[in-house]
């Protein structure tokens, strides 16, 4: 049995619609991780101990175990005390808050590493603590941190295939249901593979370009 | 109330770091307008009392007063968070190293704080750094980022950025001591400028022709204590200290060197 790639514009639009939510979640939860992780960060090196052990906690929790247990306990493990999230909605929260933890790393030590006379330059103009944070130190620290967090958002999307197993028909699942219709699986992992591949250089343009937005006021 | 009370009022300032006191029953009292220039060597505790006035350094023990008003009063942290921004907001300080914000350009460094504090609209934060970026000369790179402005025109906006919050009192802390030399002329016609304002002024420096020239009143401080304080022409002509006079003839020869 040799290849035969001209099955595959029949399940094209399958295909391109699961390409289309994984851009979607991988969005999402770039989003979810981003912001998120930028509040970990200031509660982790800012927050009343109170406040910070149970974070720490958390973060101890989604870094040290599988996404995909947490994937299963986000969407199946929630409806049995009530909470029904969509498959869609689980696997934003899921992979945005596993990757927030990743970034919370990463903005710690950039907001640590900004000159500690920022802070005083903002709080001597009558600025809060809270004030300087976020007009003064996270924007610098951002700035700073842009190229690894732009690494964790490329593994974030390839880690978005894991939202399969909870049926999101993303990437991943639509070429398996195309495989489970046509026996094709080569071509069809090929074809998708070309797809994440693309989606990638997207990614890597868009954040070349921010880096290089942010060169320019450096 | 008392009509003789200065307008910054210090009293018995304390400050140790650890074990290391730094600030040793520190008394200054300052007028309306007077502009005041502290002298010493290095580590002598000039920093730390500027630092105590807008509390960056918490005094260990004495008082600060501005005005009718306690800057180091004793209350709960968030009262004291309240209380420490509003004061500050009547403090300009202007720091050696300038201290801008890169990420924004010279108009957001000013009108950051007066938007934020004040709820100034768009329109009247952008009026209000147009004015202190003229008053400053810096007006023509109002939108350049800090990153490309010299040490000199650095300094100016930071200057603008503080004087942006109208402040009742400017704090120097060795402005121009970063900047090159043919840099330190342009700010110090600045705060020149002010002081023909009559803005109460407490100018931290090593330069001592600067502060003879614009200064009321200097003091010479050493190991954490005020040694000798008085008029510049007699501080620097006439100092009745012996510290005072070797701190002033090792200046002059290490600036003749
Ligand atoms: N945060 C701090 N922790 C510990 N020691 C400090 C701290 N800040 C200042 N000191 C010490 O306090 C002393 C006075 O420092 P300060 O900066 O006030 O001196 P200064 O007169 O401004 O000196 P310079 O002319 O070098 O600026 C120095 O011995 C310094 O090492
Ligand atoms: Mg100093």
């Amino acid at each position: 049995m040799g290849l035969d790639f001209s099955v595959i514009p029949k399940y094209l639009d399958i295909v391109l619609l699961g390409a289309l939510w994984t851009i979607a979640i991988t969005l999402g939860a770039a989003i979810v991780s981003f912001f998120g992780g930028i509040l970990l960060a200031v509660i982790a090196l800012y927050a009343h101990p109170v406040v910070r052990w149970p974070f720490r906690a958390f973060s101890f929790l989604f870094l040290g175990t599988p996404l995909l247990l947490q994937l299963f306990l986000i969407y199946f493990g929630l409806v049995q005390i009530g909470i029904d999230v969509p498959a869609f909605v689980a696997g934003v929260i899921g992979l945005g808050l596993h990757f927030a933890v990743y970034n919370s790393e990463l903005f710690q030590t950039s907001i640590l590493a900004v000159d500690k006379g920022q802070i005083e330059a903002a709080r001597t103009l009558g600025l809060s603590r809270m004030q300087a944070l976020r007009k003064v130190v996270v924007p610098q620290a951002v700035r700073d941190v842009i190229p690894p967090i732009g690494n964790n958002m490329i593994a974030l999307l390839k880690d978005s295939a894991l939202v399969s197993v909870i049926g999101v028909s993303e990437l991943t699942l639509s070429a398996q249901r195309a495989i489970g219709s046509t026996y094709r699986p080569f071509e069809f992992y090929v074809l998708v593979a070309a797809i994440y591949y693309i989606i990638n250089l997207g990614m890597e343009a868009v954040l070349r370009r921010v880096e290089r937005r942010i060169q320019a006021s450096k | 109330m008392n009509a003789q009370k200065p307008f910054i009022d210090i009293r018995h300032a304390k400050k140790s770091f650890g074990t290391l006191e730094v600030l040793k029953d520190i008394n200054l009292q300052v007028d309306r307008g007077q502009i005041v220039a502290i002298i010493g060597p290095s580590g002598s505790g000039k920093s730390t009392l500027l630092r105590a006035i807008n509390d960056l350094d918490p005094l260990s023990g004495g008082e600060i007063w501005l005005e009718d008003k306690q800057i180091n009063m004793d209350l709960p942290h968030r009262q004291y968070e309240r209380h420490i921004n509003e004061v500050r907001q009547e403090i300009g300080m202007v720091f050696q190293h300038f201290n801008l914000f890169p990420h924004l350009k010279v108009r957001e460094n000013v009108t950051l704080a007066p938007k934020m504090l004040k709820g100034l609209s768009d329109a009247e934060a952008n009026a209000l750094a147009e004015e202190q970026l003229t008053k400053v000369g810096m007006i023509e790179r109002i939108d350049y980022y800090p990153s490309q402005l010299s040490g000199g025109q650095k300094q100016r906006v930071a200057i603008a950025r503080a004087l942006a919050m109208k402040p009742k009192v400017m704090l120097f802390d060795e402005a121009t001591s970063a900047l090159d030399p043919e840099l330190v002329e342009e700010v110090n016609l600045v705060m020149k400028q002010l002081a023909e304002e009559h803005m109460t002024m407490i100018i931290v420096t090593h330069e001592m022709g600067f502060a003879e020239s614009v200064c009321d009143r200097v003091l010479f401080m050493d190991q954490g204590v005020v040694v000798e304080e008085g008029p510049p022409e007699v501080i620097f002509r006439n100092p009745k200290s012996e510290r005072t006079q070797n701190f002033l003839r090792k200046h002059l020869a290490g600036n003749q060197a």
